[in-house]
């Protein structure tokens, strides 16, 4: 089943004549994704190999029944990107621009929550099923089909815990960024709850770092709602507090969103957390043994 | 992006919120005349992006401009908890009645703008929120409905302000409100906000951050950022436009993404050794990029050996291992390197290495085994 994105998804890319919209546009569909449509303003009628190109992302919806928005537009156009796609009424937005103002960001928030669509990002490398599909920028040869689900806040970790998981024959079910901004679409809970109700995921790797205080509420939701097992790991426990680590949500503000507190959160709801990727990958082995 | 106290009550002043008049001075010849011009009793601030000026004697009150000379001199070259005062703020001193604390967070936990009121101001606010947390009238907003002039009455009623000042401070929370998102902030802070002997509520200091990624909309922000930051490696980054931040170990590092970095800092923690920065190339670095990045490394002479670690999903491994060659070609730079190529390219990343790259250059396979190596350079260094 794989959760997100599978075979049924028909995809539309919002900004697919960019340099690197057009890239992974067809690195998607490359991968085996349904590519439907892409959206560029005043490029209505031209294709980019094959992919219609349309105005607006609901002449593409309309015209192509597209139920899933890839948003790959510079951040001082993406907001009306994100907001654009949600009222076209696709089931799914997946952004993948990073610096996006984070109170652009709240007022996205605020407006998904009140209905039933799906945002994952901004700032996120996307979504990848093994054999089924991806959105996104991820490199799709680090991945294998198997029945490990992953969830992170960081793309290059991602791929370097898959790595460590390939070479103990491991591979995922799906794989989802959630970003690395302070507000995301979506948080550790909502994925680890789809995870839970995937009946192709056996157990889920949590990948957090420092800042804010979603992997402590994951703890707590773990430990209340889920059968299936959870591994972990953090990063950040080298990093001074109040400097920004890179990602705007990577930050530790006084003494909170520290990996230490994230840590010992997750460990005493009795989830595993690794110190390195490679011991990651060694306790997902043992614990599916 | 943290504002000076200075800029954060321009700003204020700007949206309407009562500071007390006041000049910027960068010499105690400027602080006299700031303090002639604006007459009478005036306190002189050091501007340092740290608390706890007063206690380190950052902010004194002068009753004569030459007073104010003579202070300012004594402040400015101050090291306060590692910061440096290059500039002070002179204002005019206030008759206070009452100290209070108003501010507004981005509460990222809850998703809202944190609206925080207090009739005990003037003294840290997490000891007055732990040791009297009643004291502390907290209301979150919706941030699509917005900060009404009702929730500033709530506020102010259950903070227990004084009856004679709750006008001014119902009106400053919802001035302090509008500048929180004109100015698309992080944190807007008072405290203290004080109740004057004239029955005026002003603003007596002014802590602001704003968020990076809406620097594009607010020109004039971005540029108050140039004063800000003090380290030369971070300014070189800031300038070059790469992400850098400092630490005080030996082993430098670069690494593409965010949480890959993060994770090569604390490998290197555990294996003994102490990283002296983080270093985030980005997703599809280029060589040019690559070249940048190390010569901001490189200018830090305490850095002992370098561990490049990339896992290549958008970054080409041939492009870093081309940038390495660039960069040690033109800087002729001879402490021990360790590179670690993963993912995309990753044959002809380590074969262009092997080839050309000079013996100071060592491949590693993996991360562990890389950090592991680079901590051993550093220490045999």
């Amino acid at each position: 089943m794989a959760i997100l994105v599978d075979g049924n998804t028909k995809l539309v890319v919002q900004g697919i004549t960019g340099r690197e919209g057009t890239f992974h546009a067809l690195r998607n569909r490359a991968y085996g994704t349904n590519v439907v449509a892409g959206v560029t303003p005043g490029k209505a009628g031209q294709d980019v190999e094959g992919i219609p190109v349309f105005d607006t992302v609901r002449d593409a919806v309309e015209g192509t029944g597209a139920n899933t928005a890839m948003v790959f537009v510079p951040p001082r156009f993406a907001t009306d990107a994100i907001y654009e796609a949600l009222e076209s009424g696709v089931d799914l937005v997946v952004c993948i621009t990073e610096g996006i103002p984070a109170h652009d960001m709240l007022r996205i928030y605020t407006h998904l929550k009140r209905g039933d669509q799906t945002l994952i990002g901004p700032n996120c490398p996307g979504v990848i099923s093994p054999g089924k599909g991806t959105v996104g920028i991820m490199p799709t040869q680090v991945f294998n089909p198997g029945r490990v689900g992953l969830v992170s806040r960081s793309g290059t970790l991602t791929y370097q815990i898959s790595k460590e998981l390939a070479l103990l024959g491991i591979g995922q079910s799906t794989v989802v960024g959630i970003g690395g901004d302070p507000i995301v679409g979506s948080s550790f809970i909502d994925i680890l709850s789809r995870f839970e109700a995937d009946d192709e995921t056996d157990l889920v790797v949590m990948v957090g770092e420092i800042g804010g205080n979603e992997e402590e509420k994951a703890a707590e939701y773990i430990s209340q709602n889920m059968s299936t097992p959870v591994v972990s790991y953090i990063a950040g426990f080298q990093a001074p507090p109040g400097k920004q680590m890179g990602h705007a949500g990577a930050i530790i503000t006084g003494s909170s969103g520290t990996a230490q507190g994230k840590k010992e959160a997750l460990e005493a709801k009795g989830v595993r957390v690794g110190t390195n990727p490679t011991e990651v990958a060694e306790l997902v082995r043992d614990a599916l043994s | 992006m943290d504002l000076f106290e200075y800029q954060g009550k321009q700003l204020f002043a700007r949206h309407g919120i009562p500071v007390p008049s006041g000049e910027v001075a960068e010499t105690p010849e400027a602080a006299r005349s700031a303090a002639e011009r604006i007459g009478g009793k005036v306190v002189v601030k050091a501007q340092v992006q740290v608390g706890g000026r007063g206690k380190a004697g950052g902010i004194k009150l002068a009753d004569t401009p030459a007073e104010a000379e003579e202070h300012a001199r004594a402040i400015l070259g101050m090291d306060i908890k590692g910061h440096t005062v290059h500039t002070v703020w002179i204002e005019a001193a206030s008759a206070i009645v009452k100290e209070y604390y108003a501010s507004i967070t981005f509460d990222r936990g809850e998703k809202k703008p944190l609206v925080m009121l207090s009739a005990m101001g003037g003294v840290d606010i997490e000891e007055v929120a732990a040791s009297n947390p009643e004291a502390l009238a907290r209301l979150h907003v919706d941030p699509l409905t917005g900060f009404q002039a009702h929730h500033a009455r709530w506020l102010v009623s259950n903070a227990k302000i004084d009856v004679g000042a709750q006008k001014g401070v119902v009106a400053i929370l919802q001035q302090l409100y509008a500048a929180f998102i004109d100015l698309d902030a992080m944190l807007v802070e008072i405290n203290p906000l004080i109740w004057t002997e004239s029955g005026d509520v002003v603003a007596l200091d002014a802590k602001v951050t704003i968020d990076n990624n809406a620097l594009y909309r607010h020109s004039d922000l971005a540029e108050m950022q140039q004063s800000v930051t003090e380290d030369e490696q971070e300014r070189m980054a800031q300038e070059r436009g790469v992400t850098y931040v400092k630490l005080d170990g030996d082993v430098g590092i670069l690494g593409n993404g965010a949480g890959l970095v993060m994770s090569t800092l604390d490998v290197v923690a555990l294996a003994g050794g102490r990283p002296a920065n983080f270093l985030d190339a980005g997703g599809g670095s280029q060589a040019d990029e690559v070249v940048t990045a190390l010569e901001v490394l490189l200018s830090d002479t305490k850095v002992k050996s370098l561990l490049i670690n990339i896992f290549g999903g958008i970054t080409r491994c041939d492009e870093v291992a081309k940038g390495l060659l660039t960069a040690l070609d033109k800087m002729n730079a001879t402490l021990p390197i360790v590179v670690r190529l993963d993912g995309t390219n990753e044959e002809e990343g380590r074969k262009i290495i092997a080839e050309q790259a000079p013996d100071n250059v060592v491949v590693e396979q993996t991360m562990l085994s890389a950090a592991q190596r680079a901590v051993e350079l550093a220490k045999g260094a």
